[in-house]
């Protein structure tokens, strides 16, 4: 019987619990940044080292190392950003937190500045999220008052401030390079790398750290059980827990915290501790196991897992999809990704063509259409599906589809919104072709 | 993000890398373009050392990169390392290449010592077609009635790495066609590739911050800023920098297919700074000024300004013919010689000559000897503007330095001309030669009527004015557009310049009459041509020592002036 395993979301579902400090400091809130602040911030660091996290905003990227790669003697000032501009469809979950326990971010955030020399630090939220904005800046000026913020926090020697900028509304900015232009005050348009490494070349070419809510959150618990302990969660290399949020055709839709790897889809979309299963007399068709961007499986597909020169080791086996476990490097493995946490259960209800169809048109709405494969490719996709699923389907269309979606990823655009607009395409249309070769005849 | 490999092959300052097969030494930092500040040597760069040309639209040398275009994407390896962080080697000792799985645009990627780059394999072709695809599925392809055809980066990439035929089979997205963003720039959004190349420059060189991108994804399109004309000096650059149709010159559009003009290389006089740049003409009319690259003046770039500052060179009230009003001779002979009579019988002292430092070194030249043969003071008219901190100078004379070199003025130009004026008033000087200078210009304030105290005004110049209405005899000159010679820029540039058209009726450069006339007097012909003119000034004169005409190339010589 799978289960939750809960750090951040502890207190979420707590009746009584509140967003307030007073609230947060009742449950022992920013008893980790006391602590931490005893010990130097190397030490921090490298304790989120041990820890073997890894980033929560989609890309999965260890965040010790990303730590470990900001320019500390460029004499500049360091910045740290916190990502909070959620916007890939299917994904939920960092709104969750800010919501319910804004105070744990923020401590998350004033852990993480402090390993890092960080002394000024935003919080990007995107510009839809306006009560959540209202909440953390709500929650900075309780933090401020306490003396958790501002100059000599805690009456010791360290200065941090946190500021909150919303995004326009632009998935776009959720890039963290894109991000740092809009917080700029400039066009989202992603910068080009090299040179532009944030670690490097960041806020105001300044070394900056762009860390996800979740992460941040993560960061907190590393802090307060000690990198060993949180590595004693998940598996090697899929650490700790996190948030995944299930939407779709399942009974319970939400967001669950799992420990890494400890779950499988089955589990998530079957177990009554999660989904608690599909409809009543509806089956599994697919499951789009990371955000909107990220390739779907087919419910009956078997996937090669092990063998050599694959991520996830063992021997070498065929594994079906409901089996695999939920963590970052099988589902790297299995061909897809976990991305930001997004599952999208579809049943056997769903139009595979429209499904593709709407988040095609979701992702030619938010090229940004700074470079070229995926301004023009991102809206000819969405043509195409617009017509196929309208009934004006032609022949080739499902070729063409494929076509423009091999010419869009690997590297050949400036920022990854180039593998999120085309995976979608190359995953639904080579998984499910027959149903778009049907639409050809323009049925 | 791996720490950089120690160079195994050369000094310091250089790494080598392989393009294509072959080997090639780049220095390890270059200049970058606006700030000069040294920035890691990039692949495109280390191409161009190579001779390797990799196709591109947004990038361009002279303007921050931006990489957006994807067209320049190549494939490259790198020496591989071992645990112990040294090159592996192949049996025969040569590095093990690791090949990159992703390509890398060539415009921004560093290069590493020992990298390969490949330019011209199956995969990178493919992504050109690609890019090709993509950049031409919402394009007019209306090349036939497009003013950029000819000069298009899109038509020539399109036939070197595009295919036939388009699987785009959808409607296109329509965009605003025929924009104003400026009195001279217009703007066909459907045309235009997105490149940023006309941001960059107007934000980064003209620093101007007037242009932007509005809306998103395909419906990207440039405008000007809510309420603000794109309308600073140096907007027709962007006509330049735009690889294809999208902006057009409101001047130059539909006036000319550019495969039909000639183009010689000159300079442009509206200032001291001496911007090179191409004529565009066809049937002996000019159709429009291009800038001609030269680092050292004024890079790729020119002002608004100077470039449209063309016209008046086919205007049909120029002086065509020769003249001596109380003879009536209209024949370059006769007038000439009755030029020379004059000149000739007049006292010592009673002659002076009023100069332009808008004639060319080797038409001073000419006139310092003339000024000699008569011992005839003489000086030329300054005209002074505002400097902009970019390429106009506050000299709006494009050759003072020559006026001062070959002694026509002296080291402030015009702190004659009161002392010259009181001469004609007291009625010392009765005979002023005048060349291309109007001298009625209330800016000079010199007194009305002073013109009318002369005995004789000889007035050599190309369109008619108060002056040349005064003068006995008139001496019909050229645009430096239709002749050659040199200029010497502010900061000492020496600078040669070519005919572009011919001058119109007996109209004649002014070292031919000034020869004319020298001849008739001194009974010695001085040579003819630019070359040896110039040749001479440089030999007779400290500065230009051991210059000649040949030496100067088509980017000219700093001098110490």
């Amino acid at each position: 019987m799978a289960e939750e395993h809960r750090l951040i979301t502890k207190q979420f579902r707590e009746a009584g619990y509140t967003p307030d400090l007073d609230c947060y400091l009742r449950h022992g809130g920013y008893d980790t940044l006391r602590r931490a602040l005893r010990v130097t911030p190397e030490q921090l660091r490298n304790e989120v080292g041990v820890s073997g996290l890894r980033g929560r905003g989609g890309a999965g990227f260890s965040c010790g190392l990303k730590w470990s790669l900001v320019d500390r003697r460029s004499g500049k000032p360091i910045y740290l950003v916190c990502n909070a501009d959620e916007s890939e469809p299917g994904t939920f979950k960092d709104r969750q937190i800010i919501h319910l326990d804004p105070h744990q971010l923020i401590e998350g955030m004033i852990l993480a500045c402090y390993a890092n020399d960080v002394h000024l630090a935003f919080i990007y939220i995107r510009g839809e999220f306006a009560e959540g904005a209202r909440i953390l800046n709500l929650a900075l000026t309780e933090a401020r008052a306490k003396g958790f913020l501002g100059k000599g926090i805690l009456g010791g020697t360290y200065d941090l401030d946190i500021h909150v900028h919303r995004g326009a509304g632009a998935y776009i900015c959720g890039e963290e390079t894109g991000l740092l232009e809009s917080l700029e005050g400039k066009r989202p348009y992603p910068r080009v790398k090299p040179p532009y490494y944030p670690a490097v070349l960041g806020l105001y070419q300044c070394p900056t750290i762009v860390n996800n809510v979740e992460t941040l959150c993560a960061v907190k618990h590393v802090l307060a059980m000690g990198g060993t302990e949180y590595a004693k969660l998940g598996r090697p290399n899929n650490t700790g827990t996190r948030l995944v949020c299930l939407s779709g055709h399942v009974q319970q839709p939400g967001y669950f915290e799992i420990e890494v790897g400890a779950v499988t889809f089955r589990d998530l979309i079957f177990d009554p501790a999660f989904g608690g299963g599909l409809r009543e007399d509806r089956t599994l068709k697919a499951i789009i196991p990371g955000g909107a961007s990220a390739k779907v499986f087919r419910a009956d597909e078997k996937v090669t897992l092990g063998g050599p020169g694959l991520e996830g080791a063992g021997p070498k086996r065929k594994v079906d999809v409901l089996d695999l476990p939920y963590d970052f490097t099988t589902l790297t493995a299995a061909g897809s990704m976990s991305g930001s946490g997004g599952i999208i259960v579809l049943d056997d209800s769903t139009d595979i063509v429209a499904a593709l169809a709407n988040l095609s048109e979701f992702f030619a709405h938010e090229s940004c259409g700074q470079c070229t494969p995926c301004r023009e490719g991102s809206l000819w996709m969405a043509k195409i599906l617009r017509r196929l699923g309208s009934g004006q389907g032609r022949a080739g269309d499902a070729d063409q589809l494929l076509h423009i979606a091999d010419n869009i990823p690997g590297g050949r655009t400036i920022c990854a919104f180039g593998e999120a607009c085309s995976w979608p395409v190359q995953s639904f249309v080579g998984k499910f072709k027959a149903e778009f070769e049907t639409k050809e005849a323009g049925v | 993000m791996s720490s950089t490999t120690p160079s195994q092959t050369t000094a310091a300052d250089t790494l080598t890398v392989r393009v294509n097969g072959r080997e090639v030494v780049v220095p390890r930092t270059m200049p970058e373009a606006v700030s000069g500040k040294a920035v890691p040597t990039t692949m495109i760069q280390a191409c161009e050392a190579a001779g390797v040309t990799v196709p591109h639209y947004c990038y361009h040398p002279k303007l921050p990169v931006a990489g957006n275009c994807r067209m320049c994407l190549v494939e490259f390896g790198t020496p591989a390392l071992g645990p112990d962080r040294q090159p592996l080697l192949n049996p025969d000792g040569s590095p093990v290449i690791r090949q990159s799985p992703r390509p890398a645009i060539a415009c921004a990627t560093p290069v590493s010592p020992g990298m390969e780059i490949y330019t011209d394999t199956d995969g990178v072709h493919a992504m050109r077609r690609a890019v090709m695809e993509f950049l031409l599925i919402n394009h007019p392809l209306d090349c036939p009635i497009c003013d950029q055809a000819g000069e298009c980066k899109l038509q020539e990439y399109a036939l070197d790495h595009g295919q036939a035929a388009s699987g785009f089979d959808e409607v296109k997205v329509h965009k605003p066609k025929t924009v104003d963003l400026g009195p001279r720039i217009l703007l066909d959004a459907e045309r235009c590739i997105l490149c940023s190349r006309c941001i960059r420059f107007t934000r980064d060189i003209a620093r101007d911050d007037a242009l932007g991108i509005i809306n998103r994804g395909s419906y990207n399109t440039i405008a000007a800023y809510p309420g603000r004309q794109f309308d600073n000096n140096y907007t027709l650059n962007t006509a330049d920098l735009c690889p294809v149709g999208a902006l057009t010159s409101k001047d130059f559009r539909f006036r000319m297919r550019v495969w039909f003009l000639k183009e010689s290389k000159s300079l442009c006089a509206g200032c001291g700074t001496g911007c090179n740049l191409l004529v565009g003409s066809r049937e002996n009319r000019i159709h429009r000024f291009t800038p001609r690259q030269n680092d050292a003046v004024n890079s790729c770039w020119m002002c608004d300004e100077g470039r449209l500052n063309y016209r008046w060179v086919g205007r049909g009230d120029r002086l065509k013919s020769p003249l001596n009003r109380r003879s009536g001779a209209t024949e370059w002979g006769t007038v000439l010689d009755e030029t020379a009579d004059l000149l000739r019988n007049a006292s010592r002292g009673s002659v002076a000559v009023i100069g332009s430092a808008r004639a060319t070194c080797e038409e001073l030249f000419l006139l310092k000897k003339l000024c000699q043969h008569l011992g005839a003071r003489s000086d030329c008219v300054p005209r002074e503007g505002e400097a902009d901190g970019l390429l106009v100078s506050d000299d709006r004379n494009p050759n003072s330095h020559g006026a001062r070199l070959t002694g026509v003025c002296f080291t402030e130009i015009g702190i004659n001309l009161p002392y010259l004026a009181n001469d004609i008033e007291a009625g010392k000087i009765r005979t002023l030669l005048v060349l291309g200078e109007d001298l009625t210009k209330p800016e000079l304030e010199l007194p009305t009527d002073l013109l009318g105290r002369l005995e004789n005004l000889i007035v050599g110049d190309i369109l008619p004015n108060p002056t040349v209405d005064q003068a006995h005899i008139v001496l019909p000159g050229c645009a430096h557009l239709e002749k050659r010679g040199t200029f010497i820029n502010v900061n000492g540039r020496v600078q040669r310049f070519f005919k572009a058209v011919e001058p119109p009726g007996q109209a004649m450069p002014e070292t031919g009459w000034l020869g004319g006339l020298l001849e008739r007097l001194t009974g010695e012909a001085p040579a003819r041509s630019a070359e040896a003119l110039f040749n001479q000034l440089a030999e007779a004169t400290p500065a230009l020592k051991g210059l000649t005409w040949a030496a100067l190339g088509d980017q000219g010589v700093t001098v110490e002036v």
